[in-house]
């Protein structure tokens, strides 16, 4: 297990390096230079020259790629070349949106995954596992913006129930909840269609597998077999499934914001490539694939926690 | 698997054609038993033409602009309507389906022009070649589509290209993992021993046995792939770091449309629909071929 931890922490180390190294390479390269995109094309060339070496773009690339993963190593983001304010501060702020709307998500997304999953695989064959069936496979096919849009149509235009977009902040936390009902929504039911899908599969395999017909022919329920020796096997999917949800919902916030105008990561990510404003761009790619690979290695980690078998393997 | 080899040195040579004919005919046949297969192939085919007629004739012309005529709804003039512009929508949505095709086949290939050979490359070398390939397919994979285009189109600024670059780039991982694992089961057959006792180079084995071997497992990876990828060209569009207007791409159609969802909701229905019809299709057309093709799913 330790040997397992260290190989797998260092290839997380490494594939953020490498992240960063390709992030950096690509903005590096760009054509033009970022001061004189943040002057303007007015700017004399010595304001430019002089904006040039305030920002540390004189310098070497390798001793401005390594001052900016210090940086980010030890949490001074700096500020944005545009409008100069502390990028740290900013993602605070933009934090206060996606966490709550990731987390509204999910919940939406188990919450209709799996009564479906288990309906599915249960009624596989007959009607009611058939409509989930074909309504998963329609849902994994909406794109979010596409399902937003329609939902916006739906309920806020045509019946006026909720909010179209925007977000008022948490002053007043009814207000900015009802604000994210839509969003969540638009987001769970897309995700939860896929996670459908898998505790389908997941329920089936066990239904099929011989030791819970052992169970069911030394007399237990179905109900009893399954909660003895279904779940323990349902479980690792899931939760290999979940994790990737969740990296899938982090990055779905991102086009879901941008429907619904709320101001989160996304919508700072956006409007930073917008203007060019690379650091922040910078910064944010860094940290969103840093959380999305960090869910990742923690997937693996309870993976092998669950099922014990995993362990002996290796 | 069916073995294909047009190798006229005295390997063992599996089935005789005739075999091979019925299996193709059975192929078909169950092909036309699978419903949802034959749904994505009748949308795929449906998409497939729109663009193919939108090449030399659409209704009017995409990018004609009418501001007499705008945000007038479905009429026997304008089928589906016209934009903010009284640009005909019909019009616009056969050229985005145009668009959306072209990228999604450019953005397959370069995926798999880069994956593929590097797939094969890891399992025919083995060891160090294999380590590296494998690790930085696995970099490359955990790294977030999304964020690599974005991160693309903030250095190199929104267009088709840039979404169809950043979209293969993402898809790389994929190939050479699919390759890799088909190629190793194909290298580890008796008759590539055979291959290689009488003298064939590693290349020309890769060539004449595996890669024939392994092509239709590619070609199903290439079709759910491609729904993926139209998926992802919408969305970058949509986010304005696709196609850039005034040329209609579903995406861009479908962020300007949302400005006007409170005069005329419809105009965002078509390309909304466009983009979800096509990717059901093509996904469901690739799942069909999935079953038709793996032996492990057949009843």
């Amino acid at each position: 297990m330790a040997r397992f931890l260290t190989v797998r922490i260092g290839l997380l180390l490494v594939s953020l390096v490498g992240a960063s190294l390709l992030v950096f390479t690509v903005l590096a390269v760009l054509p033009g230079s970022p001061a004189q995109v943040i002057l303007g094309t007015q700017a004399t060339p010595a304001s430019v020259r002089q904006l040039t070496i305030q920002l540390g773009l004189d310098k070497p690339l390798w001793q401005q790629y390594l001052q900016w993963v210090g940086g980010l190593a030890s949490a001074r983001l700096g500020s944005s070349y545009i409008s100069h304010q502390p990028i740290g501060a900013q993602l605070v702020q933009a934090l206060q949106v996606t966490g709550p709307l990731v987390l509204l998500s999910l919940v939406v997304g188990v919450v209709v995954a799996v009564p479906a999953g288990m309906v599915g695989a249960l009624r596989h064959g007959r009607l009611a596992g058939t409509v989930i069936g074909v309504l998963s496979q329609i849902g994994v096919a909406i794109p979010t913006f596409v399902g937003g849009i329609v939902l916006i149509i739906l309920v806020a235009v045509k019946a006026h129930l909720l909010p179209s977009g925007g977000f008022p902040g948490w002053a007043e936390p009814g207000q900015s909840l009802r604000s994210l009902v839509l969003p969540a929504i638009t987001l769970g039911l897309v995700e939860g269609a896929i996670l459908t899908r898998y505790i389908r599969t997941a329920v089936m395999e066990v239904l099929a597998s011989d030791y819970l017909r052992t169970a069911r022919a030394k007399g237990l329920s179905l109900g009893k077999a399954m909660r003895r020796h279904g779940l323990r096997n349902v479980l690792p999917p899931i939760v290999t499934v979940l994790g990737l949800e969740f990296a899938g919902l982090i990055i779905g916030a991102i086009v879901v914001e941008n429907v619904f105008t709320l101001p989160g990561i996304g919508t700072l990510l956006l409007s930073a490539v917008q203007n060019r404003d690379l650091i922040v761009v910078e910064d944010i790619v860094m940290l969103v694939s840093g959380v999305v690979m960090l869910v990742n290695l923690l997937v693996d980690l309870s993976y092998r926690f669950l099922d014990p078998r995993m362990v002996r393997r290796t | 698997m069916s073995v294909q080899t047009t190798d006229p040195t005295p390997v063992p040579v599996p089935p005789p054609s005739v075999v091979v004919v019925t299996a193709q005919a059975s192929l078909f046949r169950r092909w036309l038993h699978s419903p949802s297969a034959v749904a994505g192939a009748v949308v795929v085919g449906v998409v497939v033409a729109a663009a193919v007629v939108s090449l030399f004739w659409t209704p009017y012309p995409p990018l004609a602009v009418h501001p007499s005529d705008a945000l007038r709804g479905a009429s026997a003039a304008h089928l589906l309507g016209t934009d903010q512009y009284g640009r005909d929508v019909l019009s616009r949505v056969m050229s985005g389906a145009r668009i959306s095709l072209y990228a999604g086949v450019v953005s397959v290939l370069v995926a798999a022009v880069v994956g593929v050979p590097a797939g094969l490359v890891a399992a025919q070398r083995g060891g160090v070649a294999q380590q590296a390939v494998l690790r930085l397919a696995d970099i490359l994979y955990g790294f977030p589509a999304l964020l690599a285009a974005i991160t693309l189109s903030a250095a190199l600024g929104a267009s088709t290209t840039t979404a169809m670059l950043a979209i293969g780039i993402a898809y790389i991982p994929v190939f050479t993992r699919v390759t890799r694992s088909n190629a190793l089961v194909v290298l580890g057959s008796e008759y590539v021993l055979a291959a290689r006792s009488y003298g064939r180079r590693p290349f020309a084995i890769l060539r004449r046995h595996v890669l024939p071997n392994i092509a239709p497992t590619i070609v199903i990876q290439m079709t759910l792939l491609f729904s993926l990828a139209i998926l992802a060209e919408a969305g970058l569009g949509y986010l304005g770091l696709g196609t850039p207007p005034p040329a209609a791409s579903w995406g861009n159609m479908l962020q300007e449309a949302q400005n006007y969802l409170g005069q005329d909701p419809v105009l965002s229905i078509w390309p909304g629909a466009a983009i979800f019809l096509t990717v059901l299709g093509f996904s469901l057309l690739g799942e069909g071929l999935n079953d038709m093709l793996d032996p492990r799913v057949r009843r």
